[in-house]
């Protein structure tokens, strides 16, 4: 499958990722509205790590063996058959977070908008490309088949 | 402290409706002047340290930003303009030489925008180079006094010797810029890009990383009057040499690269101390003469065993015909001439844009004195020194020039906005830097697709004029003054020039 693979040498830590992650995944989806208007504000499924020089833009790996799979109790998070993506469905969600404790790299967050729903890169489904990566102004993100880095 | 008299040269426009204060433009600006205030989640400019390098403009995902010159005017005054008066100021308050990066800015006459070129109508077809070959394959070096052939055996053969010379696809070099005075990706991208397009980069003074020596076959290794980085590894793996005399930004002037830039990696290709300052001398300490140069051009082919060119690069100053001449009996295979608007990282103000003369008028001279004395095929000719575009460098070659080198264009498509603060090694484009926390942002692989569409587009522009004027090979057009004519200019231009004024015909 087509994964999202991370430069690090090139990363710049100017964090344009998340803010078009959090805008894609607004409701409007339009930049200046996602951030001045809409309340709550919606949840950038990127971060940028950063210690030192080193910095990272980091989502959801989509991990061939995938812990959060199993962890799930409903069938919540579940492999797209198509994509082979790992996605994740809002009205499975019963909130035990089991997600967030089991994922070895992190990259699920709670969405404190909601008292149930989880917040995890969904690849920009219905893109051609995770806006993340199209806006990287440095191509330390790249959307390619293979495992990558 | 005092409060400074220097006023902020731009002025940061902030428009509120759009910032999101996302702080990108904070974390991209080097200079510190966006600071983010947490308490009411807002974004301010503290202009006074603006470079302009637009940056933050650049990468701000709203377009919240705009950088204008300050609208603060002083009295009007032809004599004292706001830069003399500026200049005064800030020389009053730190009282050292002034300095500054890239080529001379003042509007001194661009003689490339005063040229026009031919076309042919009627009596002469011009050429569609989308249908018809096009030649812009150029070789640099020493060409013999005459060729001998050899029909022996049924065969033609070239019984004369020719002696070493480089290839070019297109004649565009990218110009000198040492591995310190610009980063480690920049110098890697010029190198790929160099080899992507069939053409050459050039170390300057800064030796060859020893990363870099795959890409030797494109690579002219210098040697300057520091000697830093010159080792027999460095002068084998290149496919050319060149002698630095002096370069346009600066001519009569060594150079100075600041201890705190000289990192491990430049230290080892350097071969200096790491943290030590890199002090490059005005002269060469063993050339005070033509007879000096001829024997440091020998040595350098002696240890290459004749095996590459070397050429010798001097900025245009008043007298550059005849010190050309010299350079050519001395031996040198290649005289690359640097004029007033060539480059630098770092160089006195008052130096880069008072001491030199346009490389229009200095290639139209050399190239007059060389064929007036008879040896102009002993040596290829490279001008260097502000060329913007395509007509720029076909206008230098009608002049007489066998190819040009381009560095602030090959730098400008990296990124570089001119902002002219190379010197601070703090540029927001990760170009003249060895921040760590900048390099990053110059990626090799970006930079080398630009740097070889830029050669690219070039390259079709000129195939284009050429096939206009009827003529389907770049070196039937070197030296061809016909084919230009001038615009606004005086008879005593048009003279050095060797060209007609617009409107004259045969």
């Amino acid at each position: 499958m087509k994964r999202i693979h991370v430069h690090e040498e090139y990363c710049i830590g100017c964090r344009l990722c998340e803010i078009h992650c959090l805008v894609q995944h607004s409701k409007s989806k339009k930049i200046l509205k996602a951030f001045k208007e809409e309340i709550p504000r919606a949840v950038a499924r990127v971060s940028v790590q950063e210690h030192g020089y080193l910095s990272f833009a980091l989502q959801c790996r989509h991990c061939e063996e995938a812990p959060c799979l199993e962890a799930c109790i409903t069938g919540a998070m579940h492999r797209d058959r198509k994509t082979e993506a790992v996605l994740y469905d809002e009205e499975k969600c019963v909130g035990c977070w089991m997600c967030i404790m089991v994922c070895p790299f992190g990259v699920i967050k709670r969405d404190l908008n909601s008292k149930r729903v989880a917040s995890k890169c969904d690849l920009c489904m219905g893109e051609e490309m995770p806006v993340c990566v199209r806006n990287c102004p440095n191509e330390a993100l790249t959307f390619e088949e293979g495992i990558g880095t | 402290m005092a409060l400074t008299l220097y006023p902020s040269e731009f002025r940061i426009e902030r428009d509120q409706e759009r910032c999101i204060a996302c702080q990108v433009c904070v974390r991209q600006c080097a200079n510190d002047c966006h600071i983010y205030d947490a308490e009411d989640d807002s974004v301010s400019t503290d202009e006074s340290r603006c470079v302009g390098c637009h940056r933050c403009a650049t990468l701000c995902p709203t377009g919240a930003i705009t950088i204008r010159e300050t609208s603060m005017h002083f009295r009007t005054n032809a004599n004292w303009s706001a830069r003399a008066l500026k200049d005064v100021y800030k020389q009053a308050e730190t009282g050292g030489v002034l300095l500054t990066g890239m080529g001379c800015d003042r509007p001194y006459p661009t003689y490339f925008d005063r040229i026009l070129l031919n076309a042919s109508q009627v009596t002469n077809p011009s050429i569609d180079p989308l249908r018809e070959p096009m030649e812009l394959r150029t070789f640099l070096g020493s060409k013999p006094d005459r060729i001998e052939l050899d029909y022996s055996g049924g065969d033609i053969r070239l019984a004369t010797n020719l002696g070493p010379q480089l290839v070019l696809e297109t004649p565009i070099l990218f110009s000198a810029m040492s591995y310190g005075s610009i980063s480690y990706n920049a110098c890697w991208a010029l190198a790929r890009a160099a080899k992507a397009a069939g053409t050459f980069y050039n170390t300057g003074e800064g030796g060859l990383h020893s990363d870099f020596y795959e890409y030797g076959e494109n690579t002219i290794a210098q040697v300057a009057s520091g000697r830093f980085g010159v080792h027999a590894d460095y002068l084998d793996v290149a496919a050319a040499l060149e002698i630095k005399i002096g370069q346009g930004a600066k001519p009569g002037i060594g150079g100075h690269l600041p201890g705190e830039k000289v990192s491990e990696q430049i230290s080892q290709t350097r071969m200096i101390p790491v943290g030590t300052d890199a002090l490059s001398p005005a002269p060469h300490h063993d050339i005070y003469s033509i007879e000096d140069l001829r024997q440091l051009i020998f040595a350098l082919k002696e240890a290459t065993r004749y095996s590459k060119p070397v050429g010798v690069k001097i900025a245009a100053v008043h007298n550059v015909a005849p010190i050309a001449s010299g350079i050519v009996r001395a031996g040198a295979d290649i005289v690359a001439i640097d004029g007033l608007r060539g480059g630098t990282g770092a160089a006195p103000t008052i130096i880069r844009d008072n001491v030199g003369i346009p490389i229009e008028l200095a290639i139209a001279a050399v190239d007059n004195r060389l064929r007036d004395e008879g040896i102009r095929h002993r040596a290829s000719v490279i001008a260097a020194g502000g060329f913007r575009n395509s007509a720029d460098i076909i206008k230098a070659i009608a002049l007489g020039a066998d190819a040009v080198y381009v560095a602030t264009g090959a730098l400008v498509a990296m990124g570089c906005h001119l902002c002219q603060k190379c010197y601070t090694g703090k540029c927001n484009w990760g170009i003249a830097t060895q921040d760590p926390y900048l390099t990053k942002r110059l990626n090799p692989n970006i930079a080398e697709r630009r740097l070889t569409n830029l050669l690219r587009g070039w390259s079709l522009e000129i195939k284009e004029m050429l096939g206009g004027m009827g003529i389907n090979a770049i070196e039937s057009l070197r030296g061809n003054r016909e084919h230009l004519r001038g615009v606004g200019m005086t008879e005593g231009e048009l003279k050095i020039l060797g060209i007609k004024s617009a409107g004259e015909a045969w």
